[in-house]
């Protein structure tokens, strides 16, 4: 019942060919010694994420990470680049000294990680049919099932924006 | 769609971002690698959303709550960063060591110019 693992269908190429590019982009994110480069291929991995998304049929969640993510998030992040006067173009001290035992402790978990997946699904297929992640099918759980964490989170983003507002002003000051 | 694909996937972006965070220095770099781990868990939560066939899409809408509390969590993030920005003049990870503990306690390399540093930077002079 279960196709074999290889040849890949269509989109599973299609799938592979976009995960490499995140991956890739994500292996630039981490390696690059210019910082708004590191924003710029964070641009590109998130891109191919939701191209990931797309072909897993979740094309709200699709959606939204273009706009969230790519939309605001990346641009946030290059705002603060600028407003703490990072260093523009190449600099030699973006690495901490740590970096081998970083590698070290980045490859056992994806040593770990990977075999443990591998391992526990290799079996696992799922047809893709298109439009279960529709705005309409997700629309209806969000507002009629999980309508009571949604409004907490609102709660949290007010938080948040208020938090990020008092925080980042100098003219309040703590109490005497 | 075998599932092993996306989980494979999102299993080297969490390390990649584990790397990212355990080895850059710059404190937005290291919210960015936080940012590619939780991208990896919404890749997990949107195959296994997909590959149960969950009909109240349980992982679809924990993958947009996932995306709305990193939102969040960037902006209170540079607002700390800028905060310790204006303190400072450096997000230097390995520079921001004031909870650092000298070893023997008359050494005054780490704790003292940075507490007189914060005391004549906020104090209400």
């Amino acid at each position: 019942m279960t196709p074999a693992l290889w040849p890949p269908t269509a989109q599973e190429i299609v799938f592979l060919l976009l995960s490499v590019v995140a991956v890739g982009s994500a292996l630039l994110v981490v390696t690059t010694r210019q910082l708004v480069h590191a924003a710029l291929w964070l641009v590109a991995c998130f891109g191919a994420l939701a191209g990931c998304y797309l072909v897993l049929t979740a094309e709200f969640v699709a959606w939204v990470q273009v706009l969230i993510y790519v939309g605001a998030v990346v641009v946030l992040m290059l705002f603060g680049i600028m407003l703490t006067r990072a260093p523009i173009g190449r600099t030699a001290d973006l690495d901490s000294g740590n970096r081998v035992v970083a590698a070290l402790v980045a490859l056992a978990t994806a040593a770990v990680l990977v075999t443990v997946v591998i391992d526990g699904f290799r079996s696992a297929y799922t047809p893709l049919d298109p439009g279960t992640g529709s705005a309409k099918s997700l629309g209806g759980s969000i507002f009629r099932t999980w309508v009571l964490p949604f409004e907490a989170l609102s709660i949290l983003l007010l938080a948040a924006l208020i938090g990020a507002i008092v925080i980042s002003r100098t003219d309040i000051k703590g109490r005497e | 769609m075998h599932v092993v694909y996306p989980a494979v996937v999102a299993a080297l972006l969490f390390s990649i971002g584990v790397y990212g965070v355990l080895a850059r220095r710059n404190t937005i770099l290291v919210l960015m690698s936080v940012e590619l781990m939780l991208n990896a868990v919404n890749l997990n939560l949107v195959t296994f959303d997909v590959w149960l066939r969950d009909q109240l899409h349980g992982g679809q809408v924990l993958t947009l709550f996932v995306i709305v509390i990193a939102a969040a969590e960037v902006g209170i993030g540079l607002a700390i960063v800028l905060a310790v920005f204006r303190n400072r003049q450096s997000i230097d990870l390995d520079r921001l060591r004031d909870l650092f503990e000298p070893p023997n306690s008359s050494d005054p390399d780490g704790s003292q110019p940075a507490a007189t540093k914060v005391t004549t930077g906020v104090g209400p002079e």
